[in-house]
């Protein structure tokens, strides 16, 4: 058997990537099994390979490999995972071995971690409702059982609670269906993980999670198969499980950064910033393993965090992303210096199946309209506060008043939520009319007459906004 | 036959390649997976794959097909969705489940179905025929004549037709010339790299009916044209592409899923079979043909997608049809091209593109266009591409390569977007050069008036622009009010007319005689506000003035009571206005009297 030589060939190592001489007949994409001087093992997988050589890029430090002592074998076959029920809850290491102490998992069945693309075919359209309590999201842009939703964030904004806050929440309407969490931390700090950890255990989560955990002093390009780990074992939960899998990816810019690591330590032609131009495709290649595939139970929803380095959203990582994914929940630094949480700010933020998830029977008949029409009016509020930067607020019309003072009480009162606080779509959407009450009539161009007839002025009458 | 010198990502080196030419379809490795040769040194090929070449290894055969790479016509095509390579995704997951797998075979039409053939009239034993000649149809849909045609390479005289049943492979005709005979069935296939030949190309003259307001009115595209729809993610370039391929008036839409999201295209399968086609009133499934090369497909057979779908468009084109295609997202495809590129290690252009990438931008978009075929018919190609560039700015490669070859020009706003004005197509930056070419059609269909009402708009939106900066640095008050009414005007017509929602059944389509009288009622209400404004009326008073909310209201008409409502309005918009100046003027009067 092939598999048994070991080769001892080693030609040259340089960064992640080690070169193996006289191979000749290594697959593309194999792992490889490399044996150090010290007896200690790492993984590998083909990258290239010729007549004459591979070269093998390897999950680990190159630390410690040497070229004539180093032995290398490839083992035939591509990366693959052995996955099972038991492992809810419990957290394995960014290669999937176990880091919670607890004894390694018999595997029902082994996965390739690389999955294969949904036949377009097979999917079925998402279109349940995802309550998370959350306002500004069930409102506004609409998260979707099989959507991919990321959130696009920075440095200091606080991702990590809002994640947490929507794991603990969400919940589709009236459902008692089986539901898992896959937690993929991608070189997250200590701090981070704890905070999770700590986070699912509070609400009973952590029974239900599985989660992945590549620090940020983890080896980097470790960092390229961690995603896909996670996702390999929540489309297992998924589609043979029957299971709603949430999966979060935190985060996709430390991803994307070993991407290109890789991608300058084979010499490639570097795209913008210095990233790979396959990097578009290689994320679609994780994002798009979210769906929901017809005649099966289960459905995956990704969650995934992307902190946009200098809160630059055309930076490639935010813009490959936002082009890939079903929209993106956008944080803004501002309205944390107005102290309100959480800071989504709806004018960045979309959701692209929101329109599926919505109205009659799925939320209400007259969502749509109260979304389109408060995003107009908070979009003229903002106009007005420019402006108002300008001439002063003396100077404004009364119409810009109006707006102005509807964008306070739209931030205050509809944005602003407590951590703790889950508002069902209901409440989320009797404060919308709330405040569209506030505003003359004739200006709800966006609703329909009807329901401007059922519900203008019909509620309680807003407080007078501090 | 070859085998495998090297393997890097979508490409493979096969030595021992002797006679293979380029662009002839191999088949790589043990596993047959499908790919093309892009480059010969020698005996040297160099492979682009369709599929993924995990697990393949040096030393495994590689084996030419000798032909380029071509896609399947004929009866069936209507209703189907194919990979970037034409094999249907349907045939795919019967072969290999949920999720696709790797060196599938599978023909892109149905070899047993048997369809209805009828020749031509005058079409018999005897008659002359070549390239392109109609021989006869196939009723594909209730509405659609599949039209069969001489292939390429056939000509002479016929010795035989007959009419009944056939499958797309059995022999419905042959024709002899100098004593070799050629026979024909209904299938034929065609090279996707080359454009196929057409006798004559014409000016696009006849507007593509689209049923969105600010396209078919302000920056319409021409049937045969050409437009691009660059914008940043999540300024729509998808929805505008859905609308085009649902609303407007094509015969045939070939929409591609260049690298874009699996659901979309699972949203137009949901979707397309319950919508009705605006010209025939059946399924909208039955006019379209589907390519989805999703963005987690092999980026190989994404550089092919868009090859394979104007191919299939040009075939409906010869047969007389106004075809519409769809590309979301050209983008994509640059980059797939880039990919391949630059493991191709050739020296890169702008962005690392290759250099080639404007010239392969301009033939594909040359691509479209009114023809009149071999077989005498008239038909068109229209193409709308949508551009997706990093960040948003126009100023990358694709973007530029494409604005020069295309002659309208959908610009998308992330500002409009995120405000959900939508679509949100800025109508400043924006263009379209058929306007001038399209204007015959415009007085021949709507009406004399349409072209100078047209233009007025874009007077008052451009004058309202300028007055909006002006109004950012010093606030509205301090503009007189004959300026402040412009931009009660400008308010009404973006939030009114230009703005449409896709997701609301009433004004998700709106025709062009609708959008004619949208636009005459909202201008005659200007005219009066300007009078009104001249008599020293306030402007608070007319934007004030209940009749606008039935202007609002404009696009939830139903289109059978368009020119009633047309008249209503404007008679509740003339007796407001002489209602409001009376009260004026006796108020004024009233005040003077109290001065005194």
């Amino acid at each position: 058997m092939r598999f048994d030589i070991e080769y001892k060939t080693i030609e040259n190592v340089a960064g992640p990537l080690v070169v193996v001489g006289k191979v000749g007949n290594a697959q593309y994409n194999e792992i490889v099994r490399i044996r150090l001087p010290s007896g200690e093992e790492r993984l590998g997988q083909v990258l290239d390979t010729s007549t004459t050589n591979a070269v093998v890029q390897v999950f680990g430090p190159t630390e410690g490999i040497n070229v004539n002592k180093t032995s290398v074998s490839f083992l035939g076959e591509t990366f693959r995972v052995g996955v099972s029920e038991d492992m809810l809850g419990r957290v394995f290491d960014g290669q999937g071995r176990p880091r919670d102490g607890g004894a390694s998992i018999a595997s029902e069945e082994k996965r390739d971690i690389n999955g294969a693309p949904i036949n377009p075919v097979a999917r079925q359209y998402p279109s349940d409702f995802i309550e998370t309590g959350i306002s500004s999201i069930d409102g506004l842009d609409t998260l979707v059982r099989g959507q991919k939703l990321p959130i696009f964030s920075s440095s200091g904004l606080p991702h990590n609670q809002l994640v947490a806050q929507i794991t603990r929440q969400a919940n589709v309407k009236g459902s008692n269906e089986a539901f898992a969490v896959v937690f993929a931390g991608i070189g997250i700090t200590y701090d981070d993980y704890t905070y999770f950890t700590n986070e699912f255990r509070k609400t009973g989560a952590l029974k239900r999670a599985v989660a992945f955990i590549n620090l940020a002093d983890d080896p980097s390009i470790e960092r390229i198969i961690t995603p896909r780990l996670a996702l390999t074992t929540a489309e297992f939960l998924a589609y043979e499980k029957g299971m709603h899998v949430l999966v979060i990816l935190n985060d996709m810019t430390n991803y994307a950064e070993a991407l290109r690591e890789l991608s300058s330590a084979r010499e490639e032609v570097p795209g913008r910033r210095g990233y790979p131009g396959y990097m578009y495709t290689d994320l679609a290649s994780i994002y798009e393993r979210a769906g929901i595939i017809k005649g099966k139970k289960g459905s995956i929803t990704q969650l995934n965090v992307v902190t946009m380095p200098s809160d630059d959203v055309t930076h490639p990582i935010p813009d490959l992303t936002g082009y890939i994914t079903e929209g993106q929940i956008f944080l803004s630094r501002e309205l944390v210096n107005k102290d309100i949480y959480p800071p989504i700010q709806p004018l960045g933020s979309l959701s692209r199946l929101m329109g599926n998830g919505i109205g009659e029977g799925k939320t209400r008949a007259d969502h749509r309209g109260v979304s389109d029409q408060l995003y107009g009016l908070y979009a003229k509020a903002q106009d007005a506060k420019n402006l108002s930067a300008i001439v002063g607020a003396e100077a404004l019309s009364e119409s810009d008043r109006r707006y102005l003072k509807f964008g306070e009480d739209f931030e205050n009162k509809f944005l602003r939520q407590g951590f703790h606080e889950r508002r069902s779509i209901e409440e989320t959407l009797s404060i919308g009319w709330e405040l569209l009450s506030e505003v003359p009539e004739t200006e709800l161009t966006r609703v329909k007459r009807e329901f401007i007839e059922k519900y203008y002025g019909k509620g309680k009458k807003p407080e007078k906004a501090k | 036959m070859g085998s495998i010198e090297r393997i890097s990502g979508p490409l493979v080196i096969a030595e021992g390649m002797t006679g293979s030419k380029m662009y002839d379809v191999v088949k790589v490795g043990e596993a047959g997976l499908i790919g093309e040769i892009i480059q010969l040194r020698k005996e040297r090929a160099v492979v682009q794959v369709y599929e993924d070449t995990t697990g393949i290894k040096p030393g495994e055969p590689v084996v030419s097909t000798d032909a380029p790479l071509s896609v399947e016509l004929g009866p069936g095509l209507l209703g189907m969705i194919y990979d970037g390579i034409q094999r249907p995704l349907e045939s795919i997951e019967k072969k290999s489940g949920s999720f696709i797998g790797r060196g599938i075979v599978a023909n892109a039409l149905d070899r047993k179905k048997k369809w209805k053939f009828v020749p031509e009239a005058g079409i018999k034993k005897g008659s002359m025929v070549h390239h392109g000649t109609i021989l006869g149809h196939v009723q594909e849909t209730d509405t659609l004549k599949h039209y069969i045609m001489v292939p390429k390479g056939v000509e002479g005289k016929l010795t035989m037709i007959k009419s009944g049943s056939f499958t797309i492979e059995e022999k419905i005709a042959e024709a002899e010339h100098k004593g070799k005979k050629y026979p024909i069935a209904m299938m034929q296939k065609r090279s996707v790299r080359t454009p196929s030949p057409f006798k004559r190309k014409f000016r696009a003259e006849e507007l593509l009916v689209t049923g969105q307001r600010i396209i078919d009115t302000l920056f319409p595209v021409a049937k045969g044209g050409s437009a691009a729809v660059p914008g940043p993610f999540g300024a729509g370039k998808t929805v505008v592409s859905h609308q085009l391929a649902k609303y407007s008036d094509s015969d045939i839409v070939v929409y591609i899923g260049c690298g874009e999201r699996g659901n979309e295209m699972t949203e137009i399968l949901v979707e397309f079979p319950h919508l009705e086609d605006p010209k025939t009133g059946k399924p909208l499934m039955e006019r379209t043909v589907l390519i989805a090369n999703t963005s987690n497909m092999p980026v190989a057979a994404r550089e092919a997608s868009i090859y394979t779908g104007i191919t299939i468009a040009e075939y409906f084109r010869d047969m007389g049809y106004n075809v519409s295609i769809m590309a979301d997202s050209t983008s994509r495809w640059a980059e797939a091209m880039r990919e391949i590129s630059a493991r191709l290690e050739e020296m890169p252009g702008e962005e690392g593109y290759p250099a080639y990438l404007p010239k392969r931008l301009a033939e594909y978009y040359e691509r479209g266009g009114k023809i009149e075929s071999f077989g005498g018919r008239t038909g068109s190609v229209t193409i709308v591409g949508a551009v997706s560039p990093p960040g948003g700015d126009l100023s990358e490669p694709v973007s530029q390569g494409t604005l020069r070859v295309v002659k309208t020009f959908w610009s998308l706003d992330a500002a409009l977007a995120s405000s959900r004005h939508f679509p949100s197509i800025n109508w400043l930056t924006s263009y379209s050069l058929y306007v001038p070419d399209l204007e015959e059609w415009y007085i021949k269909n709507i009406g004399e008036d349409f072209i100078s009402n047209r233009n007025e708009v874009m007077k008052i939106l451009q004058k309202e622009a300028e007055l909006k900066d002006i109004v950012q640095l010093v606030g509205a008050e301090a503009l007189p009010d004959i300026e402040r009414v412009v931009l009660e005007i400008g308010r009404i017509l973006r939030e009114d007319f230009l703005r449409q929602s896709a997701f609301d059944k009433a004004d998700a389509y709106t025709s062009i005689k609708k959008q004619a009288f949208m636009l005459s009622t909202i201008l005659h209400f200007r005219k009066r506000a300007e009078e009104g404004i001249a008599r020293g009326m306030p402007v608070d008073m007319i934007s004030k003035m209940k009749v606008l909310s039935g202007i609002s209201r404009m696009k939830e008409v139903e289109e059978d009571a368009v020119a009633k409502t047309g008249e209503k309005l404007a008679h509740e918009i003339d007796s407001e206005f002489a209602a409001a100046l009376k009260a004026y003027s006796s108020g004024a009067q009233t005040e003077e009297a109290k001065a005194r």
